[in-house]
This record gives C-alpha cells, sequence and structure tokens, in this order.
C-alpha cells in the first residue's frame, strides 16, 4: 500500500487518544437522565426509525425473512402512512441481491456487512472480494469490521491500510466501519481506532457487530461522538456514527440521541450521520409513539413481528 | 591549675545554621540557679525573629522533601551527638537550674531523639491510609509537613522542655522557629551546637534567646508561621497568642506531655488524594 | 421540530413546609425568646417559603443547657446503642431522600439533580458511616482512649445545608458528644427537617440541638462558656474571628473556610474529562463550593484546544428552574451573593480580563448568574486571588509542572487542587508539591465519608470525614 502511514498517526498526535474511563462513564450518565419534551419526543422516535438500521445477521437468514423484513423496513406500521420508513436494511451479502430486489425505488438502502463479518479473519483479497461483490449486487452501505487482531497487536497502519482498501473497494457504496469495541479493551483504544477510521476515509464508525458482548454503551457511543467532533474540527469533513449491538428499547434510542445531540448538536441528529442497528428496537418505537400519541400503554402483539 | 584565667563562652543566637548576635545587639544575664553569673546571652529582637521565619522558610522545602527514612537517620544523629557531649549538657542543666536529676533530664532529651527518629516512617501508617471510599477511585489520605512552625519553649526543665517540642515537630518534615528558655537559655545554645555539628540542615533548627514578652508575639502573629506551639506559654500570654495566631489561621499545639505519634501528628496536614480507576 | 428538553420538575408534594418554625431545643420546637422570625425564600422565585425563629443570647443559653443536660447520658449509653441511633438516622434520610432534596433544592436554589443525587445521599451515607465507628472508638486511635469533648457548637454555610449538617452532626454524635448546630441565615429549611427526622430516629431529646437566626447567632454561640467543641464552615475571615473569640479558652476548634483552588490540565490530559472536571469544578452547585476549582490552569500548548472545548461545552449548559431534572446550573443562593459575583465580575473585567459568558435567559425573577470565563488572567488579578463563590471561572496559563505548583500555591488558601494529565508520575509528583488539603487527580469535586476533606494554610485546620473526621470530636489521652 502506497498510502502515507504518517496520516493517523498524526491525528492521533494532534488530537490526542487520552480518555479517562470513569469522567466518561459519569458524563454518559448523566446525560441519561435527560428527559425531552413530549412533542420532542415523538419527533425523536420517529427520527430513531429513520435512523434504523433494521439488521438480521442470522445463519438462519433465508431469501423468505428478508422479504419480510424488507416490507417491514418500508412501512414499519403497514397502517399508519405517518410512521416513515427505516433507513437501511442490515444484512448478510449473500442476500443483498434478494434485498435490493425487494427495497427498490423505496429510499430504503441496502446495508451488506461484509470482510468476514464477524470476526474480520480472513485474507484481505477475500475481504475485498466480498465488498466488490455486495456493492455489485446493490448494496449501498458496506459495514465492515477492523482487524482488532492488527490493533490490539499495534499494527495500526495496517489497520489504516486495509480500511483505505476497502474504502476503494466501496466505489460509490458509504463505508461503516465497525471498530467491535467491546474487543478494543479501552476507551483510549477507542477513540484512536475511530481516530484511524475516520482518517482513513470512513463514511460511518460504528460501535458494535452485534455478535460479542458488551456491545455498544452510552460511554462509547459518548467517545466516539467526541473522536467524531475533534476530527470534523480539524479537517471539516462530518463522518457519521452508528450504534448497534442489545439496543432493544425507546428509552436506549432515545439516550443515544441525547448523547449526540450533546456532543455533535443537531446537525448530527440525521440518518445522513446517525443510525442505529437494531431488530427489535423498531417495534418498541412504534408501540411508544402510540403511547405518546394516546396516552395509554399498548400492547407487544398490535406490532408485527417478521 | 585554679589560676588558669577562663575563657568565657559567648553564647549567640542560632539562625540559619550560624550563630549570629542579636542585630540588636542586646544581651541579657544569665545567672546559676544560685545567682553566680553564667555568661551573657543574646537578647533577641523582632528582626531576629523575621531572619529566623526566612531561614525556617528557605529550609523547608529540602527538609520536608527528604525521605522519611533520611529524616529519621537525622535525627538519630542528634541523639548521638548529644550523647558524646552528654557531660558537658549534663553540668550545664545542673548549673542553671540546679537540678538534682540533670543527667535524667539529658538522657531523657537524647531518648527523644531516638524516640522521633524511629517515628519518621510510621507517621503515614498512623495518620493516613486507603480509604474506601464508594466508587471507582483510588483515595488515599496521607500527613505532611504543616511548613514552619513556631514553638515557645518552656522554662523549665530546659533542655528536655525544648527537645520533647522540637523532635515531634522536625520528625514530621516540619522546620522551626523556637524561643529558648527564657532564664535558661544556656544548655538550649549548646544544644544547637549539636544540631550545627549533626546533620541538621542549615534553617531547619532556628534557636532564639531573648525575652518572651517581645518574642511571642511577634513569632505568634508572622503570617508566614504555620503554627504555633503554646506549650511552654503561662497561662497569662496563652490568650494575646492563641490571638494573634488567628492572623493566618494558625494552627495551636499543646503537648500532652508524653513521647507519642500524635505529638508529631499535631504539627501535620492531612492530605487526600483522589484517582479513577478505569481503563 | 426541534430538539429540546422537557421542562422536568420535580413535584414538591411531598413536601410540607409550616408557615413558622421554632427552635428546636430539648426535643421540641420552641419560640424564641425574642419573638422575632425572619421570612425565608426560595432564590429561584424570591417566593417566601417560611418564616423562622431568631435565637438571641437567651435562646444559645437554652440550647447549651439541653445538650449539656443531655451529654452524660448520651456520652454513657452502651456505645452499640448509639451506633443504632446513627444508623436509624440514615435510614430515615434514605427514606425520606425526595422529601429532602426538593426542599433543599427549593430553599437553597440548587439543581435538584445535585440534591437528589449528590447532597441527601451523602448526607446519609456520613451516617451511616459515624454509626459504624460509635462502638469502634477504641480501634480507631492506637494506643489512645478516647472520650468525647462534651457540648459541640455547630455553624454551617448555606451551600450543602443537609450535607455540611451530616458532616458536622454525624460524627459529634458517634463520639458521644451532643451538639447545637446552627444553620446558615438563608438555608434553614432542611436543618429543621432534621430535627424531624430525629424525632422519628427517637434520638433522645437535648443531643441534637438545632438553633436559627444570622451571624449574631452563630457568634454567641461559638463564645459559649460552656461549650467544648467549635465546628466552623464558612468564609476565612469569620474563621479567624472566631479563632480570636475562643483564644486561650479550652475549647476545641476546627475550621473549614474558603479557597481558590488551581484545577490544572497538563496537555496530555484526556480533554474531554477534563473539560467535564473544569465544568463540574466550577460550574457543580452555581460554584457556591469553598473547594471550586476557580483557578483554572492550563498547559499553554493546550490553550486553544482546551478553551474550544470548554465553551462549546458552556454552550450545553442548562441554567433556570432548580427543580427541573435538566438543569444544570440552578440560582444564586442570595441576593447578597449575587451582589458579590456582581462586584468581583466587574474588577475582574476593569482589570482588563477578557469575560466569556454563555449565552442564556436569565428568569426574571430569582437570583441568576451566567456560566462566566475570564482569560488572559494573571496571578494578580483580584479575580485569581479572591474566593469568588459563583459560577466564575479565571483562567491563566502554565509552562512546566513547576511553574504549575508555583502558581497553584501562590495563595493564602490551601483547600483543594485538581491535575489532569495521563501521566502517573507526574501526577504523583504534583500531588506532592501542592499545598493543598485535597488533590483530585483526573477527577473533580468526589466527596466521600470515608475520605478525610479539610484545608492547608487559610482554607482552615481539621479534617472532616474518615477516622481523621471522628478525632476532630474526642479527647485523646495516653493509654
Amino acid at each position: 500500500m502506497a498510502q502515507s502511514t504518517v496520516a493517523p498517526q498524526s491525528l492521533v498526535d494532534e488530537l490526542g487518544d487520552a480518555v479517562d474511563a470513569v469522567g466518561a462513564e459519569q458524563r454518559a450518565a448523566v446525560l441519561a437522565t435527560r428527559s425531552i419534551k413530549r412533542s420532542s419526543k415523538l419527533w425523536a422516535l420517529e427520527l430513531a426509525i429513520r435512523c434504523c438500521d433494521l439488521t438480521t445477521l442470522e445463519g438462519a437468514d433465508t431469501a423468505g425473512k428478508i422479504r419480510a423484513l424488507a416490507s417491514k423496513a418500508m412501512r414499519p406500521a403497514p397502517t399508519d402512512p405517518s410512521i416513515p420508513h427505516v433507513a437501511a436494511l442490515c444484512i448478510y451479502p449473500s442476500l443483498v441481491k434478494v434485498a435490493a430486489e425487494a427495497l427498490r425505488g423505496s429510499g430504503v438502502v441496502v446495508a451488506s456487512v461484509a470482510t468476514a463479518f464477524p470476526s474480520g479473519q480472513a485474507a484481505l483479497t477475500t475481504r475485498l472480494s466480498e465488498i466488490e461483490a455486495a456493492v455489485a449486487d446493490g448494496a449501498g452501505e458496506i459495514d465492515i469490521v477492523i482487524s482488532r487482531g492488527a490493533f490490539l497487536a499495534g499494527r495500526f497502519d495496517d489497520v489504516y491500510d486495509e480500511i483505505i482498501r476497502a474504502k476503494e473497494a466501496c466505489g460509490e457504496a458509504h463505508l461503516k466501519v465497525i471498530l467491535e469495541t467491546g474487543e478494543l479493551g479501552s476507551y483510549g483504544a477507542i477513540r484512536r481506532a475511530s481516530l484511524i477510521a475516520m482518517a482513513a476515509g470512513a463514511d460511518f464508525i460504528k460501535t458494535s457487530t452485534g455478535k460479542i458482548s458488551p456491545a455498544s454503551t452510552g460511554p462509547v457511543a459518548l467517545v466516539m461522538a467526541e473522536s467524531i467532533r475533534d476530527y470534523a474540527d480539524m479537517t471539516g469533513r462530518a463522518v457519521g456514527l452508528k450504534v448497534a449491538g442489545g439496543i432493544r428499547s425507546s428509552k436506549d434510542a432515545i439516550r443515544y440521541l441525547v448523547i449526540i445531540h450533546e456532543t455533535l448538536g443537531e446537525e448530527w441528529l440525521d440518518p445522513g450521520r446517525f443510525r442505529i442497528g437494531a431488530s427489535s428496537l423498531l417495534n418498541d418505537l412504534l408501540m411508544q409513539i402510540d403511547k405518546q400519541r394516546s396516552g395509554v400503554y399498548s400492547d407487544p402483539d398490535r406490532y408485527t413481528l417478521d | 591549675m585554679n589560676d588558669r584565667l577562663a575563657v568565657r563562652k559567648t553564647y549567640k543566637l542560632f539562625i540559619g545554621g550560624a550563630f549570629p548576635r542579636s542585630e540588636s545587639a542586646r544581651s541579657y544575664r544569665v545567672l546559676a540557679h544560685n545567682g553566680d553569673f553564667l555568661a551573657n546571652a543574646s537578647r533577641a529582637s523582632r528582626k531576629d525573629v523575621r531572619d529566623a521565619v526566612t531561614a525556617a522558610r528557605a529550609a523547608w522545602p529540602s527538609w520536608s522533601g527528604l525521605t522519611a527514612y533520611n529524616r529519621g537517620q537525622v535525627l538519630y544523629r542528634v541523639a548521638e551527638v548529644m550523647e558524646s557531649r552528654r557531660a558537658e549538657l549534663i553540668e550545664q542543666v545542673q548549673r542553671a537550674e540546679g537540678d538534682a536529676n540533670a543527667g535524667g533530664q539529658v538522657d531523657d532529651a537524647i531518648d527523644t531523639w531516638v524516640w522521633y527518629a524511629g517515628l519518621t516512617d510510621k507517621l503515614a501508617y498512623i495518620a493516613g491510609g486507603l480509604n474506601p471510599v464508594a466508587g471507582p477511585y483510588f483515595n488515599i489520605t496521607v500527613p505532611e509537613s504543616t511548613g514552619v512552625v513556631g514553638i515557645v519553649a518552656p522554662e523549665r526543665p530546659s533542655l528536655a522542655g525544648l527537645v520533647e517540642r522540637l523532635a515531634p515537630a522536625l520528625c514530621g518534615g516540619n522546620s522551626v522557629v523556637a524561643t529558648t528558655s527564657q532564664v535558661h537559655p544556656l544548655v538550649a545554645i549548646s544544644a544547637a551546637e549539636c544540631f550545627a555539628t549533626s546533620d541538621v540542615p542549615p534553617g531547619v533548627v532556628n534557636l532564639l534567646s531573648g525575652h518572651r514578652d517581645e518574642l511571642v508575639p511577634v513569632l505568634a502573629s508572622h503570617l508566614d508561621v504555620d503554627a504555633l506551639d503554646v506549650t511552654g506559654l503561662g497561662e497569662e500570654s496563652l490568650a494575646d497568642a492563641e490571638r494573634a495566631a488567628a492572623g493566618n489561621v494558625k494552627r495551636i499545639v499543646r503537648s500532652q506531655g508524653e513521647r507519642s505519634p500524635y505529638e508529631a501528628t499535631a504539627f501535620m496536614e492531612l492530605k487526600t488524594v483522589w484517582h479513577p480507576m478505569g481503563t | 421540530m426541534t430538539w429540546d428538553y422537557a421542562p422536568a420538575p420535580e413535584s414538591t408534594a411531598m413536601v410540607s413546609i409550616d408557615n413558622t418554625y421554632g427552635l428546636y431545643i430539648g426535643g421540641d420546637f420552641v419560640d424564641p425568646a425574642s419573638g422575632e422570625y425572619v421570612k425565608t425564600i426560595n432564590p429561584a422565585t424570591e417566593e417566601v417559603l417560611s418564616a423562622i425563629a431568631q435565637a438571641d443570647a437567651t435562646d444559645v443559653d437554652r440550647a447549651v443547657e439541653a445538650a449539656r443536660a443531655a451529654f452524660e447520658p448520651w456520652s454513657t449509653l452502651p456505645a452499640p446503642d448509639r451506633a443504632k441511633y446513627l444508623f436509624r438516622i440514615a435510614r430515615v434520610i434514605q427514606e425520606r431522600s425526595r422529601e429532602l432534596a426538593v426542599l433543599e433544592t427549593m430553599n437553597g436554589g440548587k439543581p435538584i439533580r445535585e440534591s437528589r443525587d449528590i447532597d441527601v445521599p451523602l448526607a446519609a451515607a456520613h451516617f451511616f458511616y459515624y454509626a459504624g465507628w460509635a462502638d469502634k472508638l477504641e480501634y480507631a486511635f492506637a494506643g489512645r482512649r478516647a472520650e468525647p469533648l462534651g457540648v459541640a457548637a455547630q455553624v454551617i454555610p448555606w451551600n450543602f445545608p443537609l450535607l455540611m449538617l451530616a458532616w458536622k452532626i454525624a460524627p459529634a454524635l458517634a463520639a458521644g458528644n451532643t451538639v447545637v448546630l446552627k444553620p446558615a441565615e438563608t438555608t434553614p429549611l432542611t436543618a429543621l427537617a432534621f430535627a424531624s427526622v430525629c424525632d422519628q430516629a427517637g434520638i433522645p431529646p437535648g443531643v441534637v440541638n438545632i438553633i436559627t437566626g444570622a451571624g449574631e447567632t452563630g457568634a454567641m454561640l461559638v463564645r459559649h462558656p460552656d461549650v467544648d467543641k467549635v465546628a466552623f464552615t464558612g468564609s476565612t475571615e469569620v474563621g479567624k474571628d472566631i479563632q480570636r473569640a475562643i483564644a486561650g479558652s479550652a475549647k476545641h476548634l476546627t475550621l473549614e473556610l474558603g479557597g481558590k483552588a488551581a484545577n490544572i490540565v497538563f496537555a496530555d490530559a484526556a480533554l474531554d474529562q477534563a473539560v467535564e472536571g473544569i465544568v463540574n469544578g466550577i460550574f457543580f452547585n452555581q460554584g457556591h463550593v469553598c473547594c471550586a476549582g476557580s483557578r483554572l490552569l492550563v498547559q499553554e500548548s493546550a490553550f486553544e484546544q482546551v478553551m474550544a472545548k470548554l465553551k462549546r461545552r458552556l454552550g450545553t449548559l442548562r441554567l433556570g428552574d432548580p427543580l427541573d431534572k435538566n438543569t444544570d446550573i440552578g440560582a444564586i443562593n442570595s441576593r447578597a451573593q449575587l451582589d458579590k459575583i456582581n462586584s468581583l465580575v466587574e474588577t475582574g473585567v476593569d482589570e482588563g480580563a477578557e469575560l466569556y459568558q454563555a449565552s442564556c435567559d436569565l428568569p426574571d425573577r430569582g437570583f441568576w448568574f451566567p456560566p462566566s470565563v475570564f482569560t488572559g488572567v494573571s496571578q494578580s488579578h483580584r479575580i485569581a486571588q479572591e474566593e469568588i463563590f459563583g459560577p466564575v471561572l479565571s483562567v491563566l496559563t502554565f509552562r512546566t509542572p513547576e511553574e504549575a505548583v508555583e502558581k497553584a500555591n501562590n495563595t493564602p488558601y490551601g483547600l483543594s487542587a485538581g491535575v489532569w494529565t495521563e501521566k502517573g508520575s507526574l501526577i504523583l509528583w504534583m500531588a506532592d508539591r501542592l499545598r493543598a488539603g485535597v488533590v483530585w487527580a483526573n477527577t473533580f469535586n468526589r466527596f466521600d465519608p470515608a475520605s478525610a476533606f479539610g484545608g492547608y494554610k487559610e482554607s482552615g485546620f481539621g479534617r472532616e470525614g474518615g477516622p481523621q473526621g471522628l478525632s476532630a470530636y474526642l479527647r485523646l489521652t495516653g493509654p
């Protein structure tokens, strides 16, 4: 790879990768106690839907499952046209063709995980060809995993180079870079990985695959959002944040929105800059919207399961 | 043998490791217990107090910065030097105070140095420790020296009384300006010679002989003195000294009249340090 | 549609405030001898909450007498029983925590988030901690016999009314003393609510006495000849008055006074957390904190970065209704304090420092001051020397660790200090050299009953918290 390796290191030098864990956790905890206005809450719940990457990443996924989920993605509440569609359907590469067909013209993007998701443990050429195939099949967004092995071994340049190669392989498709924060060991490492991914051209940085625990947490999102903010201040380029893994309740989703709002500002409260990777969250959002509108607590059986 | 004309010793102040006369060039007559003339002692002035405080302040950072082990060795060295001059000190105490147990007083003074020499590196254990706070923090409290301590030594016993206040103050890393016994100042100045010839850094101990009613108000009100030991003060001047000491919130220290770690910690501050624990 | 936080006011329904409060002496509320009452208000609305008895010399005598009478039975109570009483107090505070938090916020103006999450839980924790010492005094101080001092006169400030009460009363009672406590003139209500906590806990009459009034009441109390121990938290000026007033007496004294803490940020620090620490250091409780990090010392090479982050963060602080759960900055405690802040800030501007204030709307009624930051400050500015006791930060720069220590220590105060760096050895080097009773490294404004708190130099003497805080209420004698 000809790309200079100075860039990510100088970025880390300039912006620093020091994070105090207790301080970050306390800040996230305070933000978690914010309560938002009722009218804002409805807007926030709808925003969460618009920012949703409806996800299925199972060995048991089939074309039928994908088609069902695609219709849920396009019309989360079949009887309520005021409910917006989600941002994307996030799936394995082998099913991209099916999804692209089902979602055509809907505005819902096909997002495909790639690069030997979730471990990333495959040859680079294999991983890159996986990206190319998914894009060719119709994926508009590619969620790759960084090589945690390389990162933890201190081969930051390799991590950086591989993301650059992945970005090239994406062509026009947007690149989301999964840091798998639960495997990085510290908040400082999360900040460093965020900076490296952004320096290498990531359109989004993403917390987790959802396959290991801990996945996304408030402090992790906070640290990544602060990295995005500092990177934007320095370069002028706005990178998006995707949180994923274990986000099931509307309350959780709104807590992330609070973190984004307080750290990055209103410009980031948009599907172009913020995503939530989730599956069961969507029905809870619908249920809470109904509750906000009617004042009555609802019943899960009134929401479709696909 | 008795025809030889004695060489009389001049007793001076002890400031910054040197033995100056009072800047006021005053002295006063010091008598033995039986009324015989012993010597002239320097009668320190306000400015001598000021100079002594300046010397003590200058000496304090490095003295307080020594390791506790090192400070213990210095105090032990004082005991060794005093032991070597034991006979002379006994004679001086005896002549000055008429103390039938002058030997006991000198032994007590020497043993006090030994006792506190062994305490320097136990203070953190006795007065401080790790605090089990309810959160992800490493939290310790440690004793530290207060700074410059003013000591009013009791009139009697003129040697042991001084040493019993000096040793605990020095043990914790303070530097000291002390007024000696007014009536029996000579043995204190001899003790100063012990400090000067042991390893006590210049300025760590400063001794002023003279009239207490002149010196104590200056010492008590001096804003660069952090603590005042009033053990040797009589009831009549206690309130005035304590009032003057309030000007910079001086710590007022009183002895409980025994060797104890708490005599040393009374001259110390406690510092608490917090640090988060996290990855 | 925009993002907006809801007014999320805590309900005041569980708080009932009487129209008037007498003096809590000998287990009963009694009328003051003078018959005089003074109104206490909510500083966020200027609404009158209640009228408070003004204790005079006769009342002080009665309160001290009641405490004296209760001393013998209380101090000779089996120690495990004394412990149980204190545990009961801790529990009643926990059970009534929301009520006490709301009351604290109504009377003092501090955000409910702080009274709910910090003041009240810590107050309960102090009683719980010292309860455990009550029957273990012989283990606290090696080689010492521990005896209570007698009657303790305690005078506390308005910034943490219930918490300061707990810091004072818990160790005093655990050690076997009885107390007469005077809360601050502007914030008496939680102390008076504490009287009912004592009743609920079954504390014997006279063990805790609470008398209200202005500064003169406190002055009479600490001078009372039958008082054995004086504990004061407040300004350095009043602390010196007290020290002078009791000079030559046998009264034991501890003082927790003012501060002008340096919060020192090195360029290698975790800057986002450092900025949180700066914000928490100076804007916690509107800066009405004796250990507030009111002087920010930033390493010159990180100055621009820190200021940019700080100013941005200031923009997200929410000032307003203290009862709102989203509020970060509440009301200034009193008009007098607001006047003082205004006057010192004017001085800062006159002296040529550059003032930055977060743009925020101040409510029409009540006492408010926006979060403010002065840059271009040097040590010789008054705002870098005097305690402002408000949400006003002075920013200075330094180049080397030596310079940071020199500037940090260049004040007659010595209560607290903050250090922010990722370098462990530098933290320990700094902590060793800072002349302050509490050093927060990579954190700020943390408190715990197990952790000694108190000042160097003119920030006072004696410690509160930990076994050290217990010793302030004991006579320790040889075995």
